[in-house]
């Protein structure tokens, strides 16, 4: 059966490496009855077509905040982006006329949230509400646009999809519904996904086949992934590339493989330590000292420094910049960055 | 070897589920515990880990007491407290606490936390007279790591992790023996997690209490555990010391669990050898008949669906291998997952 997805793709995907979104110098505040909170602090990242990034960071470090901005959908207000431009194949979609970027969001940049069932209507079936986009965004009759339904619920490997499609979201598992939040996502072949912390809310076994899955489409289609999680052990899995966020800022970023071997930061390292590894099995795990702050109040200089094994009294005054980090040559290690005064000491020991 | 502290003996918890309105008739049950035995061991931690549904949390409410066991016996100390009501029930509750996962609903928001820290003390003054309290509060403030001078906040005043270490004070309170701790830190930070579990294993040494670990991340299971025990669709699949489960797994479940798990590690991305399971957890309602685990399981042949595999030390097995299994195919998996 030839879908009119493989149609598509046949008639033009993009090459792989094409830079599909930029953030640039971005920052969002939330006004709010106790002050400013600026929850997003000049942040900057790209990717490509076919590249999954992968943005890590605990709560309130700005991370979803960032994705939201991204796709248009921050409350304002309280939210306000105060400076800073989100390039999407190089314009610019906060300087767009609303109804531009209506046409880029939900067709060519998609989103997946963490709760497939908050996420879902629950009083439309799971077929009206994947035919919704084909009815609303390409003008299809009812029964063009079930069988659309149909096509992207087999697309995602759910078993009996043309019995199925009738069904309300209560009556999915929940990795289940988080296929249909994915073929959701897809049903506009979109150039980027953005998923947002996509499997916490599953168990691990369902975990691995929701991510496989979506490694395997963004493969196929050669989309672009942002994936924005806390799990070390997820973005370790699947990530190109990594930009570790706390406190609203970018800390370091560099390719997955030279982030987990030799963080740059401080903050990185202790995550990275703070994992229960086998040898260490009956002592005291490495724990980071102190709670992440409060965006209303957070520290002068570098954000972490309160909780830094290496802080120095520069560290407590001065805003690091998003350093480029070199190896001991000097020579530039390619994407790698980390915005703290101490990473040649951090990286090399 | 220690002795056991608690004893459970073929536990069974059934919710009925029942048909019409005046005249309600039973028309099945959800077996969400169905059949578990296992001892708890003085100043041991037995981790238990599952999928959402397998019943972890159900048989973490048995054993408080909080729901009534269908059939079958906890045995704390050798005395059978699953039948016992009143003031015997009372008594024997001071023993066995319960830290909860979400720090955020499980504190009451318009009380202190001294309050909270000390409302255990009105149901057993025993533990604390009543002019000693407020000091009895603010040591266990000390103990987990807050500053006693936080007697009189509220818990909004508080962060995710230090929540916890409220919750896990007002189990400490009545000098327990047990603690049953059911995820106690997936709703934290990561960067909070290691500092929860480090102060829980201070606290072990500290008051020589047993856990039970219940939770669904399986790198810190392994961390806090002596034992662990693998629990699918009401079950126990398989049980045994940490090193028989983690590297000599042989129930084909717990293998496709522990390969399942995101290994913190790129450069294994390639060479690992992962098992995907099909399909998702059948109901509790409705089990597969034999061994409950067949539906998804590979090996599975005629015999698993018409007898059901018994929890026990395989015969053919030796070595860290030989540890309790409910497969008939049980064996080593050849490529270690993790």
């Amino acid at each position: 059966m030839t879908t009119v997805i493989e149609k598509n793709q046949k008639s033009g995907r993009l090459e792989v490496g094409t830079p599909l979104l930029e953030v640039k110098d971005l920052h969002v505040e939330f006004h709010t009855r106790d002050g400013v909170a600026k929850a997003v602090n000049g942040v900057n990242y790209s990717v490509a077509a076919g590249e999954t990034l992968a943005v890590l960071g605990e709560s309130g470090s700005g991370k979803s905040v960032t994705a939201q901005t991204i796709m248009g959908i921050l409350d304002m207000p309280p939210g306000k982006i105060s400076q800073g431009q989100i390039l999407f194949r190089g314009k610019d979609m906060l300087a767009m006329k609303e109804e531009e970027r209506r046409q880029i969001r939900g067709q060519k940049i998609a989103m997946i949230f963490q709760d497939a069932l908050s996420s879902l209507n629950p009083v439309m079936t799971v077929g009206a509400q994947l035919g919704e986009m084909f009815r609303v965004h390409r003008g299809a009759s009812k029964k063009e646009a079930r069988e659309k339904a149909i096509e992207l619920m087999e697309r995602v490997r759910i078993p009996a999809a043309r019995q199925r499609v009738g069904d309300y979201p209560h009556q999915f598992s929940g990795g289940m519904r988080q296929r249909i939040m994915i073929a959701m996502a897809l049903s506009m072949e979109p150039d980027l996904i953005i998923a947002d912390e996509p499997t916490t809310a599953l168990d691990v076994t369902v975990q691995a086949q929701v991510m496989d899955l979506l490694a395997e489409l963004q493969a196929e289609y050669n989309m672009g992934l942002i994936l924005i999680t806390h799990d070390l052990g997820v973005v370790a899995d699947v990530a190109d590339k990594i930009a570790v966020m706390y406190a609203g800022r970018i800390v370091e970023t560099a390719p997955v493989r030279d982030l987990y071997a030799n963080p740059a930061h401080p903050y990185t390292k202790g995550l990275l330590r703070s994992i229960p590894r086998l040898d260490q099995k009956g002592q005291e795990l490495y724990a980071i000292k102190g709670l992440p702050p409060n965006l209303l109040k957070v520290p002068a200089g570098c954000a972490f420094n309160p909780r830094c094994d290496v802080a120095t009294d520069l560290c407590r005054t001065e805003i690091p910049a998003l350093h480029q980090v070199t190896d001991k040559d000097g020579k530039e290690l390619t994407g790698r960055r980390s915005a703290c005064h101490l990473w040649k000491e951090t990286l090399h020991g | 070897m220690a002795e056991p502290i608690l004893e459970v003996k073929d536990l069974v918890k059934h919710y009925p589920l029942t048909q019409g309105i005046l005249f309600k008739k039973q028309v099945g049950a959800v077996k969400a515990v169905d059949g578990i035995s296992f001892d708890l061991m003085k100043g041991e931690t037995l981790g238990i880990v599952g999928e959402s549904g397998c019943g972890k949390s159900t048989l973490a409410k048995v054993l408080m007491n909080l729901e009534r066991a269908t059939s079958g016996q906890v045995l704390f100390k050798g005395e059978d407290i699953s039948k016992l009501t009143g003031q015997a029930l009372k008594a024997v509750r001071r023993n066995i606490q319960m830290v909860f996962q979400d720090p955020y609903t499980s504190l009451n928001p318009r009380m202190t936390v001294g309050d909270i820290i000390g409302e255990p003390f009105e149901i057993h003054p025993e533990v604390a007279p009543k002019g000693d309290r407020r000091k009895a509060v603010q040591d266990l403030l000390d103990v987990v790591g807050l500053n006693p001078e936080y007697i009189n906040r509220y818990p909004h005043q508080f962060s995710g992790g230090q929540r916890q270490r409220i919750g896990i004070a007002r189990g400490l309170a009545l000098k327990p023996e047990i603690i049953i701790c059911d995820e106690p830190v997936s709703a934290l930070d990561v960067s909070v997690q290691a500092q929860v579990i480090n102060l829980l294993d201070q606290l072990q040494g500290e008051f020589g209490l047993s856990y039970m670990f219940i939770a669904h991340d399986l790198s810190i299971v392994r961390h806090i555990s002596d034992r662990v025990g693998v629990m699918y669709l009401g079950k126990m699949v398989e049980i045994g010391s940490d090193e028989e489960i983690y590297d000599n797994a042989t129930h084909p479940y717990t293998q496709a669990l522990l390969s399942a798990v995101p290994v913190p590690d790129p450069t294994a991305r390639e060479t690992r050898d992962r098992i995907i399971l099909t399909g998702d957890i059948p109901s509790p309602a409705n089990p597969p008949s034999g061994c409950r685990f067949r539906t998804r399981c590979w090996k599975a042949e005629e015999r698993c669906s018409t007898e059901v595999p018994l929890l026990a030390v395989p015969e053919l097995l030796k070595g860290p291998a030989a540890h309790q299994s409910a497969c008939h195919f049980a064996e080593v998996r050849e490529t270690a997952a993790v």
